[in-house]
């Protein structure tokens, strides 16, 4: 059964929080509690509130996401 | 959430025995389609055939699915629910199935002509089954994922079709969906950097539309339709990275 590919949209950082975690807004204004990728961490890529993200969010817990891209 | 898990041969023992019956029953059923036939009525078989084989039907309550498998007809292009539509001649039709055994998942799909298929029609199946199996016999581990998605895109493309963006392919083992998501497409900044390793089990399905890429859901909230009515075909295989390149598991005996 095929999946469904993850909801992908574009945010704003609001507020880096511990934990590599951050609070980002959606461009609908809502605000989701985003972690950063394995990926992004390998990389070690700093990101600063004000910064322009891709995340990833499941369809099942629209409050929650996961940064995978920051546009520069 | 983004851990590809590597699978022991444990493991594999019990993903090939899955995979095994879903091959078994996807021959099983390719014998059932004919004009007439309801696809309930596949899917009733689809069912008894999996549960005989000391399987678990994989899809019935899969995130609420209500049925033994997705059969999707013509412009549908995965995911139809299985009803009181009656096959007729020029049809095309996609089955798509899948077996756990001891808590471990096989997932495979084909897409049959019914009664005799027109010249395009039967292009567009053969495109897609090529595309799976060029996509596959590209898989290499330490060759990124990303080869194979553009294998397959590139032999849809070239063939004057498109694949579908909106659903992927994914990692299977004691999960159904498990990571990574396998894009039938490449796009810059996407889904990069995914190394292919020896262990990883993989379930690669093209989804192939003779129009544009464009999907939309149904209200029943299942079935995929081309957006422009255009018809789709759909093959799914589960494939083990091995050493040296690729088995796939739900290969037909």
């Amino acid at each position: 059964m095929a999946k469904e590919e993850a909801i992908r949209v574009e945010a704003v950082v609001k507020e880096a929080l511990p934990n590599a975690m951050f609070k980002v807004v959606l461009e609908n204004g809502h605000e989701v509690l985003a972690h950063v990728s394995g990926r992004m961490r390998m990389n070690f890529i700093r990101i600063l509130p004000g910064d322009k993200v891709t995340i990833d969010m499941s369809p099942y817990d629209l409050t929650r996401g996961r940064i995978v891209w920051l546009q520069k | 959430m983004s851990v590809i898990i590597i699978k022991s041969p444990r493991e594999i023992e019990l993903m090939r025995r899955a995979c095994r019956v879903v091959a078994e029953t996807l021959d099983f059923v390719g014998e059932l389609i004919k004009p007439g036939v309801t696809t309930g009525a596949l899917d009733k078989a689809v069912g008894e055939f999996i549960l005989g084989r000391d399987c678990g039907v994989a899809f019935k309550g899969l995130y609420g699915f209500p049925a033994n498998s997705c059969i999707s007809i013509n412009e549908q292009v995965v995911h139809g629910i299985p009803g009181p539509r009656k096959l007729v001649p020029g049809d095309i039709v996609s089955i798509d199935i899948g077996a756990r055994y001891k808590n471990y998942y096989g997932d495979g799909a084909r897409t049959y002509p019914v009664g005799e298929a027109s010249e395009e029609d039967r292009k567009l199946i053969r495109v897609c089954e090529e595309a799976l199996e060029r996509g596959i016999s590209v898989i290499r581990p330490g060759r990124p994922l990303s080869d194979v998605s553009a294998e397959i895109q590139k032999h849809v493309e070239s063939n004057g079709f498109s694949v579908v963006r909106k659903y992927v392919g994914h990692g299977i083992g004691s999960d159904f969906h498990e990571e990574p998501q396998i894009p039938n497409f490449v796009e810059t900044g996407r889904e990069r950097g995914v190394i292919l390793q020896a262990g990883m089990v993989l379930a690669i399905e093209p989804m192939v539309n003779a129009g544009g890429h464009d999907v939309k859901k149904l209200d029943d909230s299942w079935t995929v339709v081309t957006a422009d009515g255009k018809k789709s075909a759909h093959f799914e295989h589960t494939v083990l990275v091995t050493a040296d390149g690729a088995e796939v598991l739900t290969r037909p005996a």
